[in-house]
């Protein structure tokens, strides 16, 4: 696989990178910090045995007009890649956002409007060589309206209709979308945040979604057990959801 | 828990890597303190194969190294007796392994340490630059400033097999005996006793020794990752009790080992015994456990380990484990634990009656002119860690350079230390 990975840097993009550079796919690495994309890149490359080629550009999910570049620059580094995965968006709190309209802007657009747009630029570039693989974290948070997460759900629930649509649309012509939909997973973003029982390991999630990506999964919930906690979640009544703070 | 170092550790006052130190050294003295989880700053940053050279951030575990470059040839120059433990716990430790008396602490080949220093600044420290900085933080558990990233040494390895040899001793001498001998010919030994017996078996064990197995003696085959069992409740505190702790001891000497022993072994089996069963110390029950360890010096000969064990039978601290190490000479970093002669680590059920236990312990220890291993403490003195640390002193004014406010500081410290809360 050659695959671009944006968010790479950190959490679970990152850990997806590990598995990917392990095994021998070539990863070039897209986010917004340089140092940090240095340091990530050497990782990859001290981990990978056979030294596939590994590299890495800036990418910012705030400036769309970048993402071509971004893209055209791992297109000629890769020598054309197959496989693009988004792990980047943004996460602020509920009471941050009620607080500060400007930051619900940001928040929604980076994580609806311009990560749409970026999937865009990655679909019409693997299409052109007959398709391949479209990985993009969403979350279990856009599967039904809640309380606790109103505006980050709903940037994510429109993510996972696109992706879906996506899916349908393109898989005859050899594009397979996965829509990741990560329940709690213990990152740097959830930190602070009480972790449920059932409550994921980057690594764990990491190895998961690289197999997915291999099957051409088009809808992976992780830690697996959200799946079963989400099929509850979405048929309870409203009366229902508006009494529980889940 | 933090990716970042260098932005996570402005203004923290602890960094705590997988916390598998059994004592408080990783616990902050009070609740609001910034203690910064290191586990996800896990980058390698430069490997060289020609060296072995590897520079990585401290939250970069042995379980993830061992998983990268075994295959490939290297192993840690030194590893404790689990792989859940990251580098910067390694070197706040200064951890000892099984080839102690051989390569030293891990401190030893440690080549340069980056590190966030109290006053909020950023420096680089080495033998050559900064020694005392260097050495003090090396066994100095995070005191003397948070460790970002670590440089060491890794050793090449023949292949991912272990040659181990084993053999059930009858009784104390003859395995001191043995373990003496052992020590000269092969790189890593050490031994389980049990040491609840009595009279004349008592401290009849297990002694194991190993090295890196040749190409040729082993199958050409990797061995197989094993499946992890775990323990999945606690145990009632009542499970734990002199009889059921003879009976896990019998258990382990008589099922687990053959009277000898010869032949290959994976690593892990190897190294880390007790990581095959994940959450193995809830079997102490939701009390807990702590563990005691010292180091008796060899000048103060069998008769000491012996008196050692007689205290600890008449104190009753029943322990299914009790491991026995030899020890070679004393490193460099200035708090570093071992000290020529012999380890002795024991676990202990936490109980009403530990603090009396600890104390009576300590006072032998003095006596014999040894002392305890920090990362294992929770229940020492202050007064007598001064009578068994004469290099206390000199560590102390090395961090009154660096940190003459004590901003950085853990539960362990302001019991040990006194320094403010
Ligand atoms: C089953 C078992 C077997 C063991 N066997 C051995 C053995 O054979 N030999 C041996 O020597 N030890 C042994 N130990 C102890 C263990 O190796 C040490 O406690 C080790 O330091 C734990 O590493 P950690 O990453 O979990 O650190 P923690 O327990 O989280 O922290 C330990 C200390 O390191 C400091 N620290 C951690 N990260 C940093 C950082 N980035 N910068 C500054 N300070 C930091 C903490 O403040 C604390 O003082 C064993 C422990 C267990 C549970």
């Amino acid at each position: 696989m050659k695959a671009v990975v944006l968010g790479g840097t950190s959490g679970m993009g990152r850990a997806i990178a590990q598995r990917l550079a392990e095994r021998g796919d070539a990863v070039f690495l897209l986010g917004l910090d340089e140092p940090d994309l240095e340091r990530s890149a050497s990782d990859l490359k001290a981990r990978h045995p056979k030294h596939a080629p590994i590299g890495y550009a800036l990418c910012d999910l705030e400036r769309p007009e970048g993402f071509a570049a971004a893209l055209d620059a791992a297109d000629s580094a890769l020598g054309g890649f197959d496989s693009v995965i988004v792990t980047a968006a943004m996460f602020a709190t509920q009471d941050a956002l009620e607080a500060d309209v400007e930051l619900a802007r940001r928040l929604v657009t980076v994580n609806y409007a311009n990560t749409v747009v970026f999937c865009e630029h990655a679909r019409k570039r693997l299409l052109s060589r007959g398709g391949g693989r479209l990985t993009v974290f969403s979350s279990v948070a856009g599967d039904r309206g809640r309380k606790p997460v109103a505006i980050y759900g709903s940037s994510k629930a429109g993510l996972s209709v696109y992706l879906e649509a996506l899916d349908h649309k393109f898989h005859a012509a050899g594009l397979s979308v996965l829509c990741v939909k990560p329940g709690f997973v213990k990152t740097a973003m959830t930190t602070g945040l009480k972790p449920p029982p059932f409550a994921g390991e980057p690594d764990r999630v990491a190895a998961s979604v690289v197999r997915a990506m291999d099957a051409r999964k088009p809808v992976l919930y992780a830690p697996g057990i959200w799946a079963l906690i989400l099929l509850i979640i979405r048929w309870l009544p409203r009366f229902v959801m508006r009494k529980i703070n889940f | 828990m933090a990716e970042n170092l260098e932005t996570a550790t402005y203004g923290a006052v602890l960094c705590r890597g997988l916390g598998r130190s059994y004592g408080d050294s990783s616990l902050p003295a009070k609740a609001s303190d910034k203690v910064v989880a290191t586990r996800l700053a896990n980058r390698i940053l430069h490997f060289d194969p020609s060296t072995g050279v590897l520079r990585a951030e401290a939250g970069v575990s042995l379980v993830e190294l061992n998983r990268l470059f075994i295959p490939r040839g290297w192993f840690s120059p030194v590893t404790p007796g689990t792989k859940f433990v990251t580098l910067g716990g390694m070197v706040a430790s200064d951890v000892h392994g099984k080839n102690h008396h051989r390569e030293g602490c891990f401190g030893a080949h440690v080549r340069a340490l980056r590190m966030r220093l109290a006053d909020d600044s950023l420096i680089e420290c080495s033998p050559a630059e900064h020694a005392d900085l260097f050495y003090a933080t090396i066994g100095g558990m995070g005191l003397l400033g948070h460790i970002l990233e670590v440089e060491f040494v890794l050793h090449r390895i023949p292949g991912p097999w272990v040659w181990m040899e084993s053999e059930r001793v009858a009784d104390l001498d003859a395995f001191l005996a043995a373990l003496g001998e052992a020590a000269p010919k092969w790189p890593m030994t050490m031994g389980w006793i049990d040491c609840l017996h009595r009279g004349r078996t008592m401290g009849r064990g297990i002694l194991m020794a190993g090295r890196w197995a040749e190409p040729g003696e082993v199958s050409a085959e990797p061995p197989r990752p094993t499946r992890e069992k775990s323990v999945p409740f606690e145990f009632p505190n009542w499970a734990l009790n002199p009889f059921t702790a003879k009976a896990f001891n019998a258990a382990f000497y008589w099922r687990h080992f053959r009277r000898h022993f010869k032949g290959p072994i994976a690593p892990e089996p190897f190294f880390y015994p007790l990581d095959a069963i994940h959450d193995w110390n809830r079997v102490y029950g939701a009390r807990g456990f702590t563990q005691y360890q010292c180091v008796l010096p060899r000048a103060a000969g069998a008769a000491a380990v012996r008196e050692f064990m007689d205290r600890l039978t008449k104190l009753g601290a029943a322990s299914p484990l009790c491991v026995i190490k030899d020890c070679g000479p004393e490193g460099k970093g200035m708090l570093s634990f071992p000290l020529e002669g012999t380890s002795i680590a024991v676990d202990m059920a936490v109980s009403p009656d530990i603090q009396r236990v600890v104390d009576s312990l300590n006072e032998f220890v003095i006596e014999a002119g040894g002392r305890i291993y920090l990362t294992k403490d929770r229940f020492t003195r202050p007064a007598h860690f001064r009578a068994m640390e004469p290099r206390l002193e000199k560590f102390l004014a090395v961090r009154e350079k660096w940190d003459p406010q004590r901003r950085l500081r853990s539960a362990q410290s302001v019991r040990l230390f006194g320094d403010p809360v």
